[in-house]
């Protein structure tokens, strides 16, 4: 499986997920600049984490115009994965490629911790690793995701089953005092109507290496690696 | 000419950062404030000298960029130089 990652001014975490990716598949990933216009083959195309463009006007909203961008735009809609973690999460919603924004956390604080997730299913190229209903350990590190989106958009994603993660307590409910940041319905991640697009606050590259204090993250890239080859 | 840019945040959505302007004027004594919401303000100075013109060079861009339309509104105004 070869992965590109786009690197824009500011990701912090792109050279952590392709150390992530490259743990599992054994192939090193293109790094690709934001200012390309296009890239190598790639079945999996990864946002990484970071502060591009150091979050000026909205978090992601300079990236989701970088001209790489077209061309994610244009693959992400030809079929091609796509996995957004934290930063690469706002920039798929501004993008338009996910519903919704990610918003200023409801206690106005950056936030930097582990947190409980429920993943919600496991029928999905990224989570076909995971048990059902199984709760997992990924790092926070976020000022800004504070998931929102109107009522109807809300409803549809639960009816479509696009809701990816929650986060959740250890028994796995999403309970308020386990929503670290204010996100509707304790919403972590959300996948596109079709599935093929991940987008999640949570850093599953950051837990991804027991030396590193768990390997829970490392599930969603050996998901990819068994969906995808 | 001059377009000065609002962005606001739509009703229905959450501002904690206009709550803790809010809390933070209570603790101050500003007592009877009934709402605080946090917004945007641009200036931008254009080339374009048609007002019909840059009215809609401006709401291309508060679209494509300045905005994000799922939870903000923007109005502006034009002013001649």
């Amino acid at each position: 499986m070869k992965a590109s990652v786009i690197v824009f001014p500011a990701s912090n975490c792109d050279r952590d997920v392709a150390v992530a990716l490259e743990q599992v598949t054994g192939v090193r990933p293109n790094m690709v600049w934001h200012g390309d216009s296009d890239m190598p083959k790639s079945d999996l195309i990864v946002l990484p984490g970071g502060f591009s463009f150091g979050d000026y006007l909205r978090c992601g909203a300079m990236a989701a115009h970088s001209p790489i961008m077209r061309d994610v735009v244009a693959r992400a809609k030809a079929g091609t994965p796509v996995l957004g973690i934290c930063n690469g999460f706002q920039v798929l919603t501004e993008a338009g490629l996910l519903p919704g924004v990610l918003m200023r956390n409801a206690s106005l604080k950056f936030i930097c911790r582990d947190v409980s997730l429920r993943v919600e299913r496991t029928d999905t190229i990224f989570a076909n690793s995971y048990g059902n209903g199984v709760v997992v350990t990924f790092p926070i590190a976020h000022h800004d995701g504070n998931y929102f989106a109107d009522g109807d958009t809300l409803d549809r994603l639960e009816g479509e089953g696009q809701i990816a993660f929650r986060y959740c307590n250890q028994d796995g409910a999403p309970a308020d005092e386990a929503n670290p940041n204010g996100s509707q319905r304790n919403i972590a991640g959300i996948y596109s109507n079709c599935g093929q697009i991940l987008g999640l606050m949570p850093h599953p590259e950051r837990l991804a290496d027991d030396e590193l204090g768990g390997s829970d993250g490392r599930l969603m890239f050996e998901s990819l690696v068994g969906a995808l080859h | 000419m001059k377009a000065r840019i609002k962005i606001t945040l739509k009703s229905g959505v959450l501002d904690p950062q206009g709550k803790a302007i809010e809390h933070a004027l209570g603790g101050l004594g500003f007592d009877g404030i009934e709402g605080v919401r946090q917004g945007k303000y641009i200036e931008l100075e254009l080339a374009e000298t048609n007002p019909e013109a840059a009215k809609a060079q401006v709401k291309e861009m508060c679209k494509q960029l300045l905005a994000n339309t799922v939870i903000e509104n923007y109005s502006f105004e034009l002013e001649e130089a």
